[in-house]
C-alpha cells in the first residue's frame, strides 16, 4: 500500500481557496467551532448506528461527509437538527453545542430555525412557489421591517433561483423541474436564515448541470453560513468542502482538510475508499 | 381432443364466463337507473320539487318537504359525524403509540359494520327517548354516527399517504407538529380528504333504517330541527307501502331523484380525485 499513498491519489480537483491554505497549518477542528459534537452514539432502538463520534465544524465553512451508504453520515446529519426524533426508538447520546449551547436543551423548533436542513429527495410543499419559501416564515415570525415579498425575493436570489421564477411565483411548486424544485428547498431554508444549513445528499438525484448550479450556489452562501453536506459523490467534497469527514461503519474514521484527506489520508480505510477499492 | 385444443376450449369458456359476469353486474345498475328514470320520470315534473304532499287521495303535489328535510339531516348528520371522523383521522395518522391507535381503528371498522337500524335505535335511545319526540336532530345524529367511522377511516388513509418527506420538510422549517400538520399535511391530502366525506354523506343520503324512528316524517314543513322531519328515503319507504298508485309513482321519482344525488356525489368525487392525481405530479 506504500506506493499508493503517493500521488497517484490526486485525481481529484481539490477546491482552492485561501481558508484552504490558511487552515492548512491550523488544527481541522477550530477552536470556536460552530457546532461541536462529541462522544456522539446513536441508536435505532438496540441497533448503534454511529459510536463515539466527536466532531467539529468550522465557522462559515463547508464541511463534508463521505462514506459508503449505511454508515450513519446521514443519521449523522439528522441529529445536528434533532430530525431524528421523528423516527420512533431513535436516541442520541453525547454532547452537540451550538455556539456552545447545548442543543438538547433548546427548544426544538428554534434549534431547527437556526439549523437549517436540505433533503435528498426535493420535497417542495403542494404550494406556489412563493408561500413555499415564505412558510418558514410565516411559522416563525419574521422582522417586521421588511415584507414578505422582500424577504421570499432575498432567498430566492440567494439561492440563484430568482431569474427562473420570478414570473411564476404563484405557479404550483412542482412546475419546477427537478434541480429547480431543489433549489427552492434551498431558498426555503434559507428565507429563515440559519446560521447552520444541513445538506444531505442534495444532488444525488439531480443530473450534472443541475449539480453544477447548486455547488456553485453552495459556494456563494459559504460566507453567510455553515454548511454541512452529505454526499456520496467524492468529487463533490473535493470541489466545495474545505473539511472532509469519513465515516464508515457508524464510525468516524478520519476528519481533516479536504486537501489532506483527498491527497495524504491517514487511515488506510480512508485511503481505500477513496480511491475507490471500496464503497 | 389434444391438450392444445382443449386448453382453448377451456380458455374460451372461462373467458365467456367472466364476461358474461361483468356483463350482469353493469346491467343490474342501469337495469335499476333505467326502470327509475322510466317509472320516475313520468311523474318527475316541477310540482315534485316546489310542493308539498297532497291529502290522499287527491292526485299531484310533491316531496318539497322531504328534499329540504334530507338536507337538513345531512347537514346535522356533517356537523355531527365529519368534525370527529377528520379529528380521528388526524390522530391515527399523526399521533398516538400502538395500542391506543389499535382500538380506536379496529372499534372504527366494528362501528362501520354495525347494522344501520341499530345506529337508529342508539339515536332513539340518546336522543328521542329524552325528548319525547322525533326530530330531524335525532335523525341527523344517527347519520352522523354512521359517518364517523367512514370518514376517519379515508381521512387515516389518504394522510398516510403524504410523503413523510413532506413532514420533515415542515420541521425542518421550525415548524411544530400541529403547524406541520395543519399547514402541510392536511393541505397536502385535502382533496382526497374531501372525497372521503362527499363519498361517506352520499352513502348515508339513502338510508332509511337509522331515520324511521328518529326523525320520522310528516307531510307538512318542518321548522327548525327540534320536529319531525320527512326525509326523501323514508319517503320512499312509506309511498311504496301504500295502496295509492299515484303514491307509487311519486316513490319511484323520490329514488331517481335520490339516486341522481348519491351519483352526482360519486361523480363528483371522482372527478376532485382525478384532478388531484394529474396536479400533484408535474
Amino acid at each position: 500500500m506504500g506506493s499508493s499513498a503517493q500521488p497517484a491519489l490526486v485525481s481529484y480537483p481539490i477546491m482552492e481557496s485561501p481558508a484552504t491554505d490558511t487552515s492548512r497549518q491550523a488544527s481541522p477542528t477550530p477552536a470556536a467551532p460552530k457546532m461541536a459534537v462529541s462522544g456522539l452514539d446513536f441508536y435505532y432502538g438496540a441497533r448503534q448506528v454511529l459510536m463515539d463520534v466527536s466532531l467539529r465544524m468550522a465557522e462559515k465553512k463547508i464541511t463534508a461527509l463521505i462514506g459508503p451508504s449505511g454508515c450513519g453520515k446521514s443519521t449523522f446529519l439528522r441529529t445536528l437538527n434533532r430530525m431524528y426524533e421523528t423516527v420512533r426508538h431513535a436516541r442520541a447520546e453525547g454532547e452537540i453545542h451550538l455556539d456552545g449551547e447545548n442543543i438538547f436543551t433548546l427548544d426544538v423548533a428554534t434549534l431547527r430555525r437556526r439549523v437549517g436542513m436540505v433533503f435528498q429527495k426535493s420535497n417542495p410543499f403542494p404550494k406556489t412557489i412563493f408561500e413555499n419559501v415564505a412558510y418558514g416564515l410565516r411559522v416563525n415570525g419574521w422582522d417586521r421591517s421588511r415584507s414578505v415579498k422582500d424577504l421570499v425575493e432575498l432567498s430566492l436570489r440567494r439561492a440563484a433561483l430568482w431569474d427562473e421564477v420570478k414570473d411564476s411565483l404563484h405557479k404550483s411548486a412542482y412546475a419546477l423541474s427537478g434541480g429547480q424544485q431543489q433549489r427552492l428547498c434551498i431558498a426555503r431554508a434559507l428565507a429563515v436564515d440559519p446560521e447552520v444549513l444541513l445538506l444531505d445528499e442534495p444532488c444525488s438525484a439531480l443530473d450534472p448541470i443541475a449539480t453544477a448550479k447548486i455547488e456553485e450556489l453552495l459556494f456563494g452562501l459559504k460566507d453567510q453560513c455553515t454548511i454541512v453536506i452529505v454526499t456520496h459523490n467524492m468529487q463533490q467534497a473535493a470541489r466545495v468542502a474545505e473539511f472532509t469527514g469519513f465515516f464508515l461503519l457508524g464510525k468516524l474514521i478520519e476528519f481533516n482538510n479536504t486537501r489532506v484527506i483527498f491527497t495524504k489520508p491517514e487511515k488506510r480505510e480512508t485511503e481505500d475508499y477513496i480511491t475507490g477499492r471500496f464503497g | 381432443m389434444n391438450r392444445r385444443t382443449w386448453r382453448k376450449v377451456v380458455n374460451g369458456v372461462m373467458l365467456g364466463l367472466t364476461g358474461l359476469c361483468a356483463l350482469a353486474t353493469v346491467s343490474v345498475l342501469f337495469f335499476i337507473l333505467g326502470y327509475l328514470v322510466y317509472n320516475g320520470g313520468r311523474s318527475l315534473n316541477w310540482a315534485f320539487f316546489t310542493q308539498l304532499p297532497k291529502p290522499v287521495g287527491e292526485v299531484g303535489g310533491g316531496m318539497a318537504n322531504a328534499i329540504v328535510g334530507s338536507a337538513k339531516l345531512l347537514l346535522v348528520a356533517s356537523l355531527a359525524g365529519i368534525p370527529m371522523g377528520f379529528m380521528g383521522g388526524v390522530y391515527l395518522a399523526e399521533f398516538g403509540g400502538r395500542a391506543f391507535p389499535f382500538l380506536v381503528r379496529y372499534t372504527a371498522d366494528l362501528l362501520n359494520g354495525v347494522p344501520s337500524i341499530v345506529m337508529g335505535i342508539f339515536a332513539y335511545t340518546v336522543v328521542v327517548l329524552p325528548m319525547h319526540h322525533f326530530s330531524a336532530l335525532a335523525g341527523g345524529l344517527a347519520l352522523g354516527a354512521m359517518l364517523i367511522p367512514i370518514v376517519l377511516r379515508s381521512t387515516e388513509e389518504f394522510l398516510r399517504a403524504v410523503p413523510q418527506t413532506l413532514r420533515e420538510g415542515a420541521l425542518a422549517l421550525g415548524a411544530n407538529k400541529w403547524q406541520a400538520i395543519s399547514s402541510v399535511v392536511v393541505p397536502a391530502a385535502f382533496r382526497g380528504i374531501a372525497t372521503g366525506m362527499l363519498l361517506s354523506l352520499a352513502r348515508v343520503a339513502g338510508e332509511t333504517a337509522p331515520l324511521l324512528f328518529t326523525s320520522f316524517g310528516n307531510s307538512f314543513w318542518s321548522s327548525g330541527f327540534n320536529e319531525p322531519t320527512a326525509s326523501l328515503p323514508v319517503v320512499i319507504y312509506t309511498y311504496a307501502l301504500s295502496a295509492y298508485d299515484d303514491w307509487h309513482r311519486q316513490a319511484w321519482a323520490a329514488g331517481l331523484v335520490l339516486l341522481a344525488v348519491v351519483l352526482a356525489a360519486n361523480i363528483g368525487a371522482r372527478m376532485i380525485l382525478s384532478r388531484k392525481m394529474s396536479s400533484a405530479r408535474g
